[in-house]
This record gives C-alpha cells, structure tokens and sequence, in this order.
C-alpha cells in the first residue's frame, strides 16, 4: 500500500471540490454534476483497490510534524487499517451514489456547483476524519464535516430558518467538540501521545492505570461523540438539519457523518474498555435516545422528519451496543443503517421531488401507482429497518437485542419497544405516503410521475444492499468480527452460542416487528381517511408531536438567558465601567480646582504653610 | 544588516511619504511597508545562520541608558507580524481617498517604526520610549481620520490616549525603581535582580497595569469597542492586528522574567481574569449592533484567552499565546477590512441595516465566511494551532480552566456565526452589493493564505520561537534554585 495511493483516495474529492468552486460556474450544470461524482468514484476505486490488496497489518503513513506541544509532537499522519477501510468503504461508496442521485435531483438549483462542491468537499473531510492516525487528525475531520453540515443544511441560504437551523447544527456540534478537545488534553497528558497506535499499545500494556481520569477522558470524548450523532441531550439539531436538500440528508445526516462518534468510540475501545463506567453510561444514553426518539418519530408528518428521528433512534441502538462493550455489532448496524436509511432519504427524495417540494405526509397518499420504483425501493428499506427477515436490518438489530439481552433484561425492553416502534412509524411512512388515495391538489396529481433514473438507480443499488447487506455478519460465521477482530483489545464478545434462546429471541424480534406494522396497517390502511388525531393534534399526541417541548427548554434554560446577560453587559456593566474610569478623571480635575483655589497668590498664606510645614519637619525629625 | 536597519527603513518611510505629496504617498507608503517586510525575511534568515543582528550603544551615560536593540526569536515573530500586515494595511486602504493622505500615511509608518521597536529594544527605558511613542500616531490617525461625530470621537479618542499614558506611567515608575537596584535598564540585568517577593508583587502589578490597559484585559477594556469603532479602519487593524501584541509580548518579555514570582503566587487570579475576559467578551459580543464593536469584542474574549495562556508561565502556554498573536493579528485585519468593504458599499456598520449579500457577492462571501472559520479556529487554519496549545497548556494548570477557556470555542461561534447570518445570508438585499475589487480580493487571499499555510505548517514558526520562549522559561524559573 502505498502513500500515492491513499493521498489520492484523499485529494481527488478536494480536487473536486476545487474545480466546483473555482470553475463551476463556468463549466456548466453537467461537468459539473460529473466531475464532482467522478471525484468521488476515485475515492471509491481506491478504497476497493486497497480493500482488495490489504495486509493484515495497518498502515501508518506520516507527512510531517503538525502541532507540538512540549511532551509531545503531533503528526500529520493517516493510518489505514480495516476500521478505516470498512468506513471508507461505504463513505466513499454511498458517497458516489448519492452524488449520482445529486446530479438529477440538484440538476434545477441555479447553486448547483456550490452544492457539488460542498458535497466533494464534505467527503474529503470525511476521510480525513477516517483515515486520520491521531486524535487531532481525526479532529480536523470531525470539525471539516461539521462545517459542511453548517454549510449544506444553510444551503438555501434565503431562508433565514434554514440558516437557524445551519447555526445550530454547528453550535451543537462544538459543545460536544468542546467536549472531544477536553478528552484530548487528558489523553494527551496521561499518555504523552494523541496517536492511535501508540495509545493502544500504551493502554493494553500499562500497569497502572489512573482510573478516574480515564473514566473522565472517556466521558468527554463521549460527550463529543453524542454532540456528532446526535444523542440525549445533545440531539435536537439534527431534526432541524432536515432543512437541508434531501441529498444531504441521506449522505451526511443518516448515513456517513453521524456515525463519526460510533466511529470515534470504536477507534477507541481500548481506552473505554478500560472505563466500564462510562460504557454503562454509554449504554443507558443510546437506549433512552433509542426508545424518546422513536415515540417522537411516532407522529410526525414531515416524511423528513419521520426519518430525521428514526436515525436518532437507530444512533441509539448503535450506542447502546457500543456500551455493552459489542464494538463490531455497532459497526454491523452502521453499515446496514447506512444502506436502508440511505434508501428511504432518497426516495422521500424521489417523493419530495415528484411532489414539487412538498414533505407533509397528510397531503401524499396512493403513489405507488404513479411511482413504482422509489415504492418498492423504500418497501424494502422500511422492511429492513423494521428487521424482517432476512434483510439486513434484521440481522443487525437483533445482534444489538441479544446483546442486550445477554447483559441487561431492561435495556433489552427498552431496545425492542424502540424496534417495535420503529416497524411502526416507517409503515405509517409508507400507508400514507404510498397506499390509498392521492389526497394533494389536481395539479400536483396531474404532474405526479416517476423520478429519472439516475435518481431509480442509486435507489435500486441501495434497495439490494439493504436486502442482501446482512451477508457480511451471518450469526455464527460472521466475516466482518473476522475481519475487525484485530482491532479489538478484549475478545469479551465471543460469539453467542446459537441456542433457544437465540431463536426465541429473533422470534420474538419478528413477532414485534410484524406487530408494528400491523398496527400501522390497521390505523392508517384500513380508512382512506387520516386518522383524526394526525389531522388535529391534542393531548399526548402533541407533547410527541412538539417533541417534548425540549426545544423550547434548551432556550428557556440556555439561549435565553445568555443573551438576557448579553443586554445586561452591554447596557448596565459596560457603561457603568466606562463611567467609572471617567469618574476617576472627574475626580482628579476636581482636586486640581480645589488646589488651584489655594494658589491664589496670596504671600500671606504661603508664609502660613510654610511656617507649619516647618515645624512639621523639626517636630517630625527630633521628637 | 542588522536590526537598526529595520527601524531607519521604517522611520525614512514615514518622512519620505510625508514629502512625497498627496499624491504619491500611498504608493511611497507601501514601497516602504514592503521594503521593511523583505527586510524583516532578511533579517530572520541572517538569524537562522547564526549571524549577529543586535545591535548595542550608549546612549546616554548618567543615568546608564543604552540605545540597545535585540532581536531573538519571539521579537523576529512579532516583527514579521509587523512588517507583513503593515503593507496589507495600506494597500488595504487604497480603496479610499483620505485628506492630507500624506501626513496619514507617514503616520502609519511613524507607528509600525514606533512598535517594532517596542518589540526590539532590550533597555528597559529605549522600550518605554518607543512604547509611548506609538501612542502618538494612532491617537492623530483616529482623531482626524476617524469618523462619527466629531465631539463623540474626541472624547473617545482622548480617554484612549490618556488612560493608556496613565497606565504606562506605572510601568515607568517600575523602571526606575529596578534602575535604582541593577543601575542599567538593560533587560538581561534586570532579569538578574534578586528581588524580594513584596518588590517583585509591586513591580508585577505596576507592569500589569500598563500591559492590562493596553491590552487589554477585563475591566480596564472600557476604551476599546469605542476607538475601534470611531477610528478609520486603518486604525482599528493596527490597533487590533499589531498593537494589542505589545502587551501581550510585553507580558512574555518584561513582566514575568523580572517577577516571576509574583507571577506564580498569583498566577491563577491572572489566568481566571484572562478567561473571564473571554467569556465576558463573548457574551457582550453576542448582542452587539455595530459590527466593528462586535469585532472589538471578539478580540476582546481572543486576547483574554492568550493572556491565560501566558500565565501559566509553562512552554505550551507562552507557545500557543505567540502563536495566537499571529494568527490572531492576520484574522482580526482580514475581519476588519471586511468591515471596511461592506462600509464602502452600504455606508453603515449597523448590522440590522445589512443582510441579504450573499447572493450578490460569492467572492466576498467565501472569503468572509473563511475569516469567520479562522476566528473560531476551525482545525486546519492558525488560529486552532494557537487555540489548541493555549488551551493544552491551560488544562496542564487546571482541568476547570481549559473547560471555562474552551467556552470559546461554543460562544465564538455563537456570535461569529449569528453575525455572519444577519450580514450576509437572508432574502437577497434590494441595495446592489459589487463584490470584492482586485485591490479587496487581493489582500483578503493574503491573509487567508497565511492563515490557511500556517494552519498546516505551523512548524517554522514553532522552530523559531520555542528555543526564544525556553530561554525566557529559565529566566522565569530562575528562583526555584533558590528556594
């Protein structure tokens, strides 16, 4: 593996994204649209190539001497090893996909070049993130993808919502980025080092290790991973970063750049393996935004946001089986999540699109006729999310669920509720969206037609892969614990034995699921009507709907009162101080005219002082 | 050539721009910005090679002044500092015209000579006199030049002017005290002095004093957002860009080395009051109308923040401040010149009376949106080098005080990216916003070249101050022998 090799796995989406920006315009709606997928393509040529040649050994490659602090130096260094292949893989893979899908789907926006090159851009930090050989590396990733984030979800920049959404999305973000810099420094001044493989051979190999303060690195690092995909408390942005075009959605706000904290964590297990406190937190975190995020996504009617919570959701499960210690299980459903989940965005996409831009579920209905192909795609994205068997989602789910199972009963129920739910809301999804009668105006209905093909294809590839992608972890003989094995410092997790139980509890999985959708089947199917209290939101219903009011907490509690203190300082503190230096002034002109009063020129009174200040000196010097 | 060269370059400019007329004196100006830069490079390069550029007279002999100049690796910084954004800054300004160009113009030069030799001079009272010296031309440049309400400006300006002297005065009175002790003013006597603990505690905070005023730190910070906002923009960018730097340098050379142990005993009271400069300055910055006050207090919370660092008297902390000098003097230029062209444009600094130039101006808003990156230190560009190592160097000392410092990071961009929504993004403005000329573009690229080279490159920098910033660290810790 050489060094060529992986700069240009690296730099042919910032080329991209330097074409985009600088020539873009000029070169036309189709150029671009073809050098920015095709910049990708690179990306994802190079990764199979070096998926295909890897050694069993990582490779690091450094260039120079970044930043230096006085105990230690921090390279600009990449480290390639199956944990960073297996993500490039589907970064880069999902990556030209949705490209692909972008050129059609952007093809009207007078922006389109912006938006390639955001996009390229947004890929280039991604691997960075990925590939990086330190904490910082991977820290310049984490903040680069943000920044696209900010960037894409303010993409219509015209709306000043989307701009608040954009910002938010970015302060969020550095809360938690505040809390990976913390992670940092403790890391930085236990260890003497930020690169991964020394860490690791520090961490597995040292004796004494300070508990507390790794149980508290660990914890800030978590706090940073919560903040990038999006966790209790640190999740209400990403709802909001709906606002962004659908492409966007699919790529970076379900598929790639939200798992960075699963990502992080794994990277990491040796150092939370050594922090079993955290990891119980870890658990508890991903379970409870498991389970808030589904009830939320339970009543949406944004076909965007239904999806926006349901990732939050599945993050959840992720975590929760990052705590439990199940680091490959996390990765299995990244990777499946990432393949179904990419699905349903685009083809709310397709939906969105062929709708003209509507994304309210209430005025969809009876599509399928009109578009068959996104229909069939989502069909089995949503089976997939829902874990029926066997597509992907099920296999995945249901390690977590064991897993769960096999550690704590409760988390197991929080789990499986959360899943249940979740068979629930994406049928919901799909009646309203896809069954029934079309309940939009004449116009759109006369208009309403299926997407082009290069938005189908990506759909379809997607659609195989969210049926088929179970096949890398089949219970029993799984290629993927195999093959990310050597990054693991425990072997805690030994495949289950694959008893009753197990079979009981994929049962039980199922049942649940087909539970869900039944439900959803019965409610939303039946009537061709929308149930009365989708039309009319009251009581529980809307406390789910205005997601638990936490919004309106977080700026009651935080954002609020910030900028109360910021009037205060500037209208109360800030004059007050500069009054008082000028009172200072006053003060001294004021004991000049007092003295000046003295100077009158009278001898009389001079002799006066004089002859006290004399008697001053001798009383002084003799007494 | 060695460092005096530097300063008659400088000083020939300033008159020569004068006699240039009118008409010429921008040009004159910014030959001799440019010949002081390539002087600086010279200068730094005979450094590397060892060779000697200092330079040392007397002066006058009773009392015992030497006219003694030395440059070691943290003055090269800071004269680079100097020497590279001066030329920005005037060929910054050729996008207006200026009454009596030619006295503005060989101010500015008359400042940049007053404040490298601030950096450069090593006899205690030679630094006082140039430290006071450039006080004398941003008070005319923001006087006359300067704009608003004249009588507002006045006031302002003169506040300015007489409370930065006040403070400076203690420093004087500190001078003198420790020329009573070593009979020279000579910085490596002075760091020779044994002085008690209770000299060194009145002698640190006559310097406090001065440094905390100039730099300034919460609450002595009151003359700040207004001269930022009265002066020409000319002006904020040499006081913010360069000027503020003196005090922050001064701390690093003067202050520390001569009382350090002052500076331990109270090294956490001066980190907590640099930090509290940080969030007090974010928070105020967050509801500001104009946009160069807002600036002003961003720089405010920056400065706040490379203060802390430098008490913490460790390696990583005077690092990572000098550092975030630099990085923090290109960006807050850049930043002001973006005042600037949106002023030349709209004829406004209030910010509710912009909104909506993004879709008329996609240079300018790249790049607009880079600067606003930089300043809350976007990993890739200086400004997170220097933020990094502060921060590191902060959570060495206290765990609590890299969280609090880091606040930064959260209400920076909080208000940066507030404001860069309510300039620059919103329904198209219904005003014709040209974007950016050849003259704007250009030394806006400048900038962020350097912030983006640096960013990623920050090692020769590093190489250049740290064996500077080591020596300096022993002279701090020269009494722990002792003890």
């Amino acid at each position: 593996m050489d060094t060529s090799l992986v700069l240009v796995l690296l730099l042919a989406p910032f080329l991209g994204f330097l074409f985009n920006v600088f020539l873009g315009k000029k070169a036309g709606k189709s150029i671009v649209g073809i050098v920015g997928t095709l910049s990708v393509f690179v990306s994802f040529a190079m990764t199979l190539y070096l998926f295909g040649n890897a050694n069993q050994e990582p490779v690091v490659i450094n260039l120079f001497d970044w930043i230096s602090i006085q105990r230690f130096n921090v390279s600009f260094g990449f480290l390639i090893d199956h944990l960073s292949l297996i993500w490039l893989l589907f970064v880069t893979g999902i990556g030209s996909l949705i490209h692909l899908y972008s050129i059609s789907y952007m093809h009207d926006d007078e922006k389109m070049h912006s938006f390639f090159a955001y996009l390229n851009l947004f890929i280039f930090f991604m691997i960075t993130l990925v590939i990086g050989s330190n904490l910082l590396m991977m820290f310049i990733g984490w903040e680069g993808v943000g920044l696209c984030s900010y960037l894409l979800i303010g993409f219509w920049y015209k709306n000043q919502d989307f701009n608040d959404a954009a910002k938010k999305a970015f302060i969020m973000n550095r809360i938690g980025d505040l809390g990976f810099l913390i992670g940092i420094f403790i890391v930085g001044s236990l260890f003497n080092t930020l690169d991964f493989t020394s860490l690791k051979n520090i961490i597995t190999t040292a004796k004494d290790i300070n508990d507390f303060w790794i149980a508290l690195a660990a914890l800030a690092l978590f706090i940073g991973a919560a903040g990038k995909s999006a966790q209790i408390p640190l999740y209400t942005w990403l709802p909001d970063a709906m606002a962004g075009p659908t492409p966007v959605s699919a790529l970076i706000h379900a598929a790639t750049m939200v798992t960075a904290g699963i990502f992080m964590i794994t990277r990491l297990n040796f150092l939370f393996d050594m922090a079993p406190s955290v990891q119980n937190i870890i658990a508890i975190v991903g379970a409870v935004t498991a389970l808030v995020a589904a009830t939320i996504a339970l009543v949406q009617n944004d076909i965007k946001k239904v999806l926006a919570y349901s990732t939050v959701s599945q993050l959840g499960l992720m975590f929760l089986a990052l705590g439990l210690g199940a680091y490959e299980v996390a990765v299995f459903h990244v990777i499946t999540h990432a393949f179904f989940k990419a699905c349903l965005f685009l083809g709310s996409g397709s939906v969105i699109h062929g709708l003209h831009g509507e994304q309210d579920m209430r005025k969809m209905g009876g599509l399928k006729k009109a578009m068959p192909i996104t229909f069939i795609t989502m069909l089995i994205a949503a089976l997939a999310i829902s874990g029926i068997f066997p597509l992907a989602g099920f296999w995945s789910k249901d390690e977590i669920l064991m897993t769960a199972f096999h550690a704590n009963i409760a988390l197991w129920v929080i789990g499986s509720i959360a899943s249940i739910m979740t068979a629930f809301y994406m049928f919901r999804l799909i009646y309203l969206t896809f069954f029934n009668s079309f309940r939009g105006t004449e116009e759109q209905k006369n208009h309403l037609h299926e997407s082009p093909s290069l938005i189908t294809l990506p759909l379809i590839i997607l659609a195989i892969l969210s049926f088929f992608g179970g096949i890398i972890s089949l219970p029993g003989n799984s290629w993927l614990n195999k093959y990310l094995a050597p990054l693991f410092s425990k072997v805690v997790h030994e495949e289950h034995q694959f008893g009753n139980t197990e079979y009981m509890l994929m049962a039980i999985a199922t049942i649940g699921a087909i539970i869900g959708i039944g439900i959803a089947y019965k409610k939303y199917l039946k009537d061709n009507t929308i149930p009365s209290e989708d039309a009319e939101i009251t009581g529980v219903t809307k406390v789910l709907y205005n997601k638990y009011y936490v919004d309106e907490a977080y700026d009651a509690i935080f954002v609020k009162p910030v900028n109360v203190l910021s009037s205060f300082f500037r209208d109360s503190v800030e004059t007050t101080l500069s009054a008082l230096i000028f009172g200072l002034g006053k003060v001294t002109n004021e004991i000049a005219l007092q003295g000046k009063k003295i100077h009158n020129g009278s001898v009389g009174l001079y002799l006066f002082a004089f002859v006290l200040g004399v008697i001053a000196i001798i009383t002084y010097l003799f007494l | 050539m060695n460092v005096t060269t530097l300063l008659i370059i400088l000083l020939v400019g300033a008159f020569a721009t004068y006699f240039s007329g009118d008409k010429w004196a921008p040009k004159v100006a910014l030959l001799f910005g440019l010949t002081a830069f390539a002087g600086t490079i010279c200068l730094l390069s005979q450094y590397n090679l060892g060779q000697e550029i200092n330079y040392t007279k007397l002066w006058i002999s009773k009392p015992n002044i030497s006219f003694a100049l030395q440059a070691d690796g943290l003055s090269l910084a800071m004269l680079l500092l100097t020497t590279a954004l001066t030329p920005i800054i005037i060929y910054s300004s050729f996008g207006n015209t200026y009454k009596n160009s030619k006295a503005f113009y060989a101010l500015i030069l008359f400042m940049t000579f007053a404040m490298a030799g601030t950096f450069l001079a090593s006899d205690g009272l030679l630094y006082y006199i140039f430290w006071e010296l450039s006080l004398i031309p941003i008070y005319f440049i923001a006087l006359i030049w300067g704009n608003g309400d004249a009588e507002e400006r006045k006031k302002a300006v003169v506040k300015f002017f007489i409370y930065t002297l006040a403070g400076s005065l203690f420093m004087l009175v500190a001078f003198i005290y420790l020329y009573q002790k070593a009979g020279s003013f000579l910085i490596n006597d002075l760091t020779q002095l044994k002085l008690s603990s209770t000299e060194q505690f009145w002698i640190f905070l006559a310097f406090f004093l001065a440094y905390a005023i100039k730099i300034p730190l919460i609450p002595f910070h009151t003359w700040q957002a207004e001269v930022y906002q009265k002066a020409p923009t000319v002006g904020t960018m040499l006081l913010s860009g360069i000027m503020l730097k003196m005090g922050l340098y001064s701390v690093i050379r003067w202050q520390l080395p001569i009382a350090p142990l002052a500076a331990k005993e109270y090294m956490d009271v001066f980190i907590i009051l640099g930090i509290a400069g940080v969030i007090y300055g974010s928070i105020v910055a967050l509801r500001q109308k104009d946009l160069k006050k807002l600036l002003a207090y961003s720089s405010l919370a920056h400065v706040g923040l490379i203060a802390a660092g430098s008490y913490t008297l460790t390696l990583d902390g005077f690092r990572g401040a000098v550092l975030q000098m630099i990085a923090h003097g290109f960006v807050v230029t850049g930043l002001f010149l973006v005042a600037e062209i949106i002023f030349r444009r709209y004829e406004t600094r209030k910010i509710s009376e912009m909104g909506g130039i993004r879709a008329q101006s996609p240079k300018f808003t790249s790049m607009f949106m880079i600067l606003v990156l930089a300043s809350v230190a976007l990993p890739s560009t200086f400004n997170f080098v220097g933020e990094f190592t502060v921060l590191y160097s902060l959570s060495q000392v206290n765990i609590w005080f890299s969280l609090l410092g880091g606040t930064t990071i959260i209400l920076g961009a909080y208000y940066m990216l507030k404001m860069f929504q309510h300039v620059m993004l919103g329904e198209t403005n219904v005003r014709l916003f040209a974007d950016v000329t050849f003259n704007e573009g250009l030394c806006l690229v400048i900038i962020i070249a350097v912030l983006f080279f640096f960013g990623m490159y920050p090692k020769p920098i590093i190489d250049l101050i740290t064996p500077s910033l080591e020596n300096i660290l022993t002279q701090v810790n020269r009494f722990n022998q002792v003890k």
